[in-house]
């Protein structure tokens, strides 16, 4: 299946510093359609028809997570746009609010009428500061050419903390706290920020909105697979030749993307979706990328020939073991002990019982960990594990005199 | 309607939120020292353990004072497979100093961290708010000499 622009559709075309290049591009139609023409539940049915899930990597249902929010009790709700683009590998919101601003806005702006909210927020990471008056030079030319009449649009910086993009550490954050992640239930569509019903969208499920408003959810409908709808943005970097932003229609195979577009040679390791995305062998480079088999975020790390397996994992582990919020105990202390193993093998010091100990860490750590960053750590692990096993095994370090561990 | 207008407002407030103060503190004194996290606690009603456990939660408030300019470079796997080891030892070698150190002139902190979204530019780093890509040697004293 072929690249196509939906998402990126003004990037590098417009400029983002200039509104008016951007409503000659049919910018804020979807608004003023859905401001004159629709009623919040029209909005939401519209998006729910689309089959859009959400970008973020979790891939829950976008008009569910808004309905939700829409039913829930309360005079005062939230729309949080999620700009915390933490993952490893990942800068494909960047590039899109570099570039395009103004959809995200659009985008917002539908959100919050949906819901029914004159508050929204985004949460931008402090790594990305240097794109924070951008955002709110089009934050402020959409409010004077009176498209934000009934809303306000405040950007919160995080500090470094990659547990923030996590949504319910991320809305600690913005209430100022130290980014811990939530018990769950209740999820943020009836209990979220301040306690009040909040939705939180990735960047790029936003971006979706005008064009699904415009063109109505039977066309979304029909691009990508029977449950990925639409297109996704990869982020393609490591052992590549064009390392890059790519959109690609949901669906496509991996060859394409990495072998064809940011043309790859010799790849041997595949990492999809960050440091807690999977780890795939080239043999599986036609795998299509899709929410049924394998997705993210969208980040793609290529490894070539010449790469430690062992290493990568070990590094990637030591990164998930630092930013651990430290709330949970599975997650604080399984990626510290799994750093400690992996350590050892990167030495060429395994010992045999290290790798049953890594199995039984990933199944407790999968099952018993607060959110996402400890219930995946173990992914890169186990993948490592079952496709790459020999690299373990080959530095599992010589039994001495007779003494077995 | 109003009040609860009012209320939101408040909740949102800049000035009561623990991290935007502190963010601010480290953006004026280029720190959050202990005198500040006490005197923030003080003016938030709040303990003063909470407000070290948030100044201490983020990597980019730091307790102990940094150099007029901070140095971040990425570590991650992208940038670590575009050898970002390289930029490391170059940036030690030219300022004399490890990472986690301040150079004894207070210009520059260097230190390391984790993936800073510009992968397609590896390998990079931040300097302050700027970020600096598809480094080498070479232009990494280029873009020193920028700073002052």
């Amino acid at each position: 299946m072929p690249e196509k622009r939906i998402v990126l559709k003004n990037c590098e075309v417009i400029d983002p510093r200039r509104i008016t290049t951007y409503l000659d591009r049919d910018g804020f139609r979807a608004w003023e359609k859905v401001r004159s023409e629709m009623t919040p539940e029209q909005v939401i049915g519209e998006v729910k028809a689309s089959g859009l899930r959400g970008r973020g990597g979790a891939g829950f249902p976008c008009g569910l997570k808004w309905e939700l929010a829409r039913k829930a009790p309360g005079d005062e709700k939230y729309v949080i746009c999620n700009a915390d683009e933490g993952e490893v590998g990942t800068f494909k919101d960047r590039y899109i609010l570099e570039n395009d601003p103004f959809t995200l806005v659009e985008g917002i702006a539908i959100a919050a009428y949906a819901i029914g909210t004159k508050q929204s927020y985004i949460y931008l990471r402090a790594e990305y500061h240097y794109l924070f008056d951008l955002l709110m030079n089009a934050i402020s030319q959409a409010r004077e050419r009176g498209f934000l009449e009934y809303l306000d649009i405040d950007i919160r910086e995080g500090a470094g903390a990659y547990v923030c993009g996590e949504e319910s550490a991320l809305m600690d954050s913005i209430e100022g706290k130290r980014g811990e992640v939530r018990y769950r239930p209740p999820f943020p569509p009836e209990k979220g920020l301040w306690e009040k019903p909040t939705i939180i969208n990735n960047v790029e499920t936003l971006m979706n909105i005008p064009q699904i408003v415009l063109n109505g959810a039977n066309w979304f409908n029909q691009i990508g697979t029977e449950r990925s709808k639409g297109t996704k943005v990869f982020s393609v970097s490591g052992d590549v030749e064009r390392p890059g932003v790519y959109e690609l229609v949901l669906g496509s195979q991996l060859r394409e993307l990495v072998m064809e577009l940011a043309l790859a040679k010799k790849v041997k390791i595949i990492q999809v979706g960050g440091a807690t995305g999977r780890m795939i062998p080239y043999t599986m480079v036609d795998t299509p990328l899709s929410f049924e088999t394998i997705l993210g975020a969208g980040a793609i790390t290529v490894l070539d020939e010449s790469r430690d397996v062992v290493d990568a994992v070990y590094r990637t582990l030591e990164f998930l073991a630092e930013e651990s919020c430290g709330k949970c105990s599975p997650c604080r202390e399984g990626t510290e002990t799994m750093v400690g193993i992996l350590e050892r093998f990167s030495r060429g010091e395994g010992e045999e019982r290290d790798i049953r100990l890594l199995e039984e860490l990933s199944n407790a750590m999968m099952l018993s960990s607060l959110c996402g960053l400890g219930q995946a750590a173990p992914i890169p692990v186990m993948d490592s594990l079952e496709y790459f096993r020999d690299d373990y095994e080959s530095r599992i370090k010589q039994k001495q005199g007779g003494i077995v561990a | 309607m109003d009040k609860i207008r009012e209320e939101t407002a408040s909740r949102g407030k800049d000035s009561e939120n623990l991290l935007v103060l502190l963010k601010r503190a480290q953006g004026e004194l280029g720190c959050v020292p202990g005198e500040v996290i006490a005197e923030v606690a003080q003016s938030l009603n709040i303990p003063i353990n909470e407000v070290y456990g948030v100044a201490t939660f983020y990597s980019f408030l730091s307790t102990k004072p940094l150099g007029r300019n901070v140095i971040r470079i990425c570590k991650s796997l992208p940038c670590y497979l575009k050898n970002s080891q390289m930029i490391v030892e170059s940036i030690a070698d030219r300022l004399g100093i490890k990472s986690g150190e301040t150079t004894s002139d207070g210009k520059f902190s260097f230190e390391l961290t984790n993936c800073i979204g510009a992968c397609d530019k590896a390998p990079a780093m931040l300097i302050n708010n700027d970020v600096h890509g598809d480094l080498t040697p070479r232009k990494i004293s280029q873009i020193l000499k920028t700073y002052t």
